[in-house]
């Protein structure tokens, strides 16, 4: 009678949990909006990226042009759309590569310990101590600029973050006593990673993941404002936001409307992402299921 | 003072839609100790912090009446509804609070004298020079040894005991009406347990005030409290003075609470099978850490000295020590989880402590641990049926999924649970459940040794009951050899042939159960014995 389950009616499943918080849904439905756009550019933009229309320069947002024209006469909605593109394209390839690499390095030195856990996390010291945009200045000066090279960069500059966040995690999955009772059972360690210590540090990954998005995306527009990132013809947020800079006086649209994408995105992964840490992290849990339940 | 010190009537408290105590009412009389007593989930704790003004849950309501009684003529202090700058002159004035973990309850940034001194501080106005000599004062109360340097160190410092010692200095500073004890000795061991309530006892006496001690143990509510209230799911099932509810309990529940119990002498084991083979034999095992401090200093614990046993096929050692007595770190060392130093352990002949690669495979497979904490013993993300199947798994004792899945309802029937948990989480299951799949993760590769490291200790002792029963039961059909780890003299009085008493990492004595709980011989294991609350109330 009194030995009932912990897991009672108040505990709610965390998809439920996720949707409940209004900031979470809408910042997940202006993600899938701007993945969509994004993903069919080519064929929703009104023009060409390049399409110049020299007497329409510098043209107001209007029927025709709703985000208005630059110095060119190019479409800047068009334009938007296509960095956009671009932009999501980095900032996911080059967290999924962080991801990959760091949550490695990070689970083997939590793991095991000893020399590689010394030898890994020094080298993810040394990577820490340096500025994140000045590591990846110095990634692509030596490669040389270029969507692959900016992916790249960002993708090892982000790579300690996971590497640190996985084995704080391991660390302390390790040390679970279900851990010791799979090792008397005669488990081995590539069935004790998979399927104890991966599931059980997913969490807080995930949460870091989406935050390291949105970083992304405001590494790759500096990057590109600097003019090391994507490379024109191709369009990118931050470098039109460079071009911008002659003419915030006369067109403001210029800078207003790629600046409010890198704003949108960012502001709607962080966002995710904090919806994602009440739900996931067991402490923030405890809270949120309170508030819904007032 | 001749009314109630606390007069609680209809409380009720819910979180949520959902109401977790269902209209309590109750009396503390002055200078007089008020037991509550209940199982894990039955609302004693929510019930003495909503009493008192203390329930800090986010999303928790308490409604009802709670007044704490009248001083000089005034009226009494209504706590249920009472503003945070009120309840603030009545937390730690007036009402004074101990809390089960000394380890946590304490800042440990704050030497004890500054927490001592704090409340006086606050309540009674004292300059620093009046409270340090009342905080020395009070150390001397509760005794703690030397109080004048004591009071200068850091909780770190002190042991479990001397911590709890000085939690209730510090309920007691302000020289409350009202004492809230909420399962105080439940982290300490058997015999700090006894000095603890000895104390109690004492200043409840000299300060003249009323407790309302907490606890899920009869046993010890017996022995310190004058009236009884028994909860269970939030309700007040029997409230009446203990020798009442000790000689003639109304309720079904308080009867099925004092029959579940273990007691000392209330029942051996089935005799095990005579002259059978030495299964697991231990030989002079030592096992040493290096503990390294915050600080950097490094310090050796000697964690066994020397401790050999035999345990013959069929029969059960039981393992009895207070916690630090290395009673655990045997089991880690039997199990490969500890590198031991010296020493040595055969099973059925074959070397425990040395293998390596596929013979240790081999080893693994014919010994399993079943750990005290049923919850974190399980992966939360695993589903019952793949715990239950790893070891399967591991060791492919079945071909193919179909033939595992089917072990696995065979298990779970094994200890007596439904086949279709198989597809359940962790947290859907209650604490005996979760055991129950823990004995039966252990099962299943058919081992011939079962370590159970406190197996019971965390379990309600109706649940504690059940699952004893099956550990007999499995004993007996399946020919299982116990190692029986436990703190409990009376479970493992109950489930031993052979007892060993552990101390400090020493062996201190080691005899067939029946001889040693009839005349114990070493002066330690009398007073463990002795430090057991009896199995009727004091005032009997």
């Amino acid at each position: 009678m009194t030995d009932m389950p912990s897991g009672d009616n108040l505990r709610v499943s965390s998809w439920r949990l996720l949707l409940a918080n209004p900031l979470t849904l809408a910042s997940g439905v202006v993600l899938i909006a701007v993945a969509i756009a994004a993903g069919t550019a080519r064929w929703i933009a009104p023009s060409g990226i390049n399409d110049v229309d020299v007497p329409n320069a510098l043209q107001p947002p209007s029927g025709a042009h709703w985000f208005g024209t630059d110095e060119l006469g190019r479409d800047i909605l068009s334009r938007v759309l296509v960095a956009m593109q671009a932009s999501l394209q980095v900032s996911v390839v080059s967290v999924a590569f962080a991801v990959v690499v760091g949550v490695t390095v990070g689970v083997v030195a939590g793991y095991r310990g000893g020399w590689a856990d010394i030898v890994f996390m020094r080298v993810v010291d040394v990577m820490f101590a340096f500025p994140v945009l000045l590591l990846a200045l110095a990634i692509v000066a030596i490669l040389g600029p270029g969507m692959t090279t900016t992916m790249l960069a960002i993708g090892i500059v982000f790579t300690p973050i996971f590497a640190r966040v996985a084995r704080a995690s391991t660390l302390s999955v390790r040390t679970e006593p279900y851990v010791a009772v799979s090792r008397t059972m005669g488990t081995g360690h590539g069935f004790i990673l998979s399927r104890h210590v991966l599931p059980n540090i997913a969490g807080p990954l995930i949460v870091q993941t989406s935050l390291s998005l949105a970083f992304a995306i405001l590494s790759e527009a500096a990057l590109s404002f600097l003019g090391l990132g994507i490379q024109p013809p191709h369009p990118s947020l931050g470098r039109m936001i460079f071009d911008s800079q002659g003419f915030v006086t006369l067109a403001w649209w210029m800078a207003v409307f790629p600046g409010a994408a890198i704003v949108v995105i960012v502001l709607a992964f962080n966002l995710l992402g904090d919806g994602l840490r009440d739900v996931l992290d067991p402490k923030q849990r405890t809270l949120a299921e309170a508030r819904r339940n007032r | 003072m001749t009314g109630p010190v606390l007069s609680v009537r209809d409380l009720r408290v819910r979180i949520g839609r959902q109401e977790i105590v269902h209209g309590i009412s109750f009396d503390v009389a002055p200078e007089q100790t008020l037991g509550i007593v209940g199982e894990s989930g039955s609302g004693k704790s929510m019930t003495a912090l909503a009493a008192t003004g203390l329930l800090d849950i986010p999303g928790a309501v308490a409604s009802g009446s709670s007044a704490l009684g009248a001083v000089d003529d005034s009226h009494p202090t209504e706590l249920i509804g009472a503003s945070r700058r009120a309840l603030r002159n009545v937390h730690g004035g007036r009402i004074g609070f101990v809390f089960q973990d000394p380890g946590t309850s304490l800042n440990p940034l704050l030497t004890v004298e500054r927490q001592i001194t704090e409340s006086l501080e606050a309540h009674r106005d004292m300059t620093r020079r009046q409270a340090r000599q009342r905080a020395v004062e009070l150390a001397e109360a509760v005794g703690l040894p030397d109080p004048a340097t004591r009071l200068g160190s850091y909780p770190h410092q002190l042991s479990g005991g001397q911590r709890q010692r000085v939690m209730i200095a510090i309920a007691l500073a302000c020289d409350p009406e009202l004492l809230i004890a909420d399962e105080p000795t439940t982290a300490l061991d058997v015999t700090t347990q006894a000095q603890i309530v000895d104390l109690v006892g004492d200043l409840r006496r000299d300060f003249g005030t009323a407790v309302v001690w907490i606890s899920h143990d009869l046993g010890l509510i017996g022995q310190v409290a004058d009236d009884v209230a028994v909860l269970a799911a939030g309700e007040l099932v029997e409230q009446a003075p203990v020798l009442e509810v000790f000689d003639s309990p109304r309720h079904p529940y308080t009867r099925q609470l004092l029959a579940a119990r273990p007691l000392i002498g209330g029942g051996d084991p089935r005799p095990a099978p005579a002259d059978a083979p030495v299964l697991l034999s231990v030989d002079g095992l030592d096992v040493r850490f290096d503990v390294t401090s915050p600080a950097g200093a490094t310090t050796t614990v000697h964690a066994v000295k020397g401790v050999s046993f035999e345990v013959r096929r069929g029969s059960t050692l039981g393992l009895v020590g207070e916690s630090g007595s290395g009673k655990s770190t045997v089991a880690g060392a039997l199990t490969g989880l500890v590198a031991p130093d010296a020493g040595s352990a055969a099973l059925g002949g074959v070397d425990m402590l040395m293998v390596r690669g596929a013979a240790e495979k081999a080893l693994r497979r014919r010994v399993s641990l079943v750990l005290q904490d049923p919850f974190s013993a399980l992966d939360p993300r695993a589903r019952i049926g793949a715990a239950i199947g790893e070891p399967l798994q591991v060791h492919r004792l079945c071909k193919g999924k179909r033939a595992r899945a089917d072990r696995v309802a065979e298990l779970l029937d094994v200890v007596g649970l439904p086949a279709d948990f198989a597809s359940r989480y962790p947290h859907e299951l209650s604490g005996g459940q979760r055991q129950r799949v823990n004995i039966a993760r252990a099962l299943a590769v058919e081992p011939e040794l079962v370590i159970l490291d406190e197996a019971t200790a965390s379990l309600d002792v109706s649940v504690q009951a059940r699952v004893l029963e099956l550990l007999a039961d499995l004993q007996r059909e399946l020919g299982l050899t116990y190692l029986f780890i436990s703190h409990d003299l009376a479970v493992i009085e109950q489930m031993s042939h052979q007892v060993l008493v552990m101390r400090s990492g020493s062996a201190v004595e080691y005899r067939p159960a029946a001889e040693l709980f009839a005349a114990p011989e070493h002066p330690y294991t009398r007073a463990l014995l002795a430090a057991v609350p009896a199995a009727q109330p004091r005032s009997s």
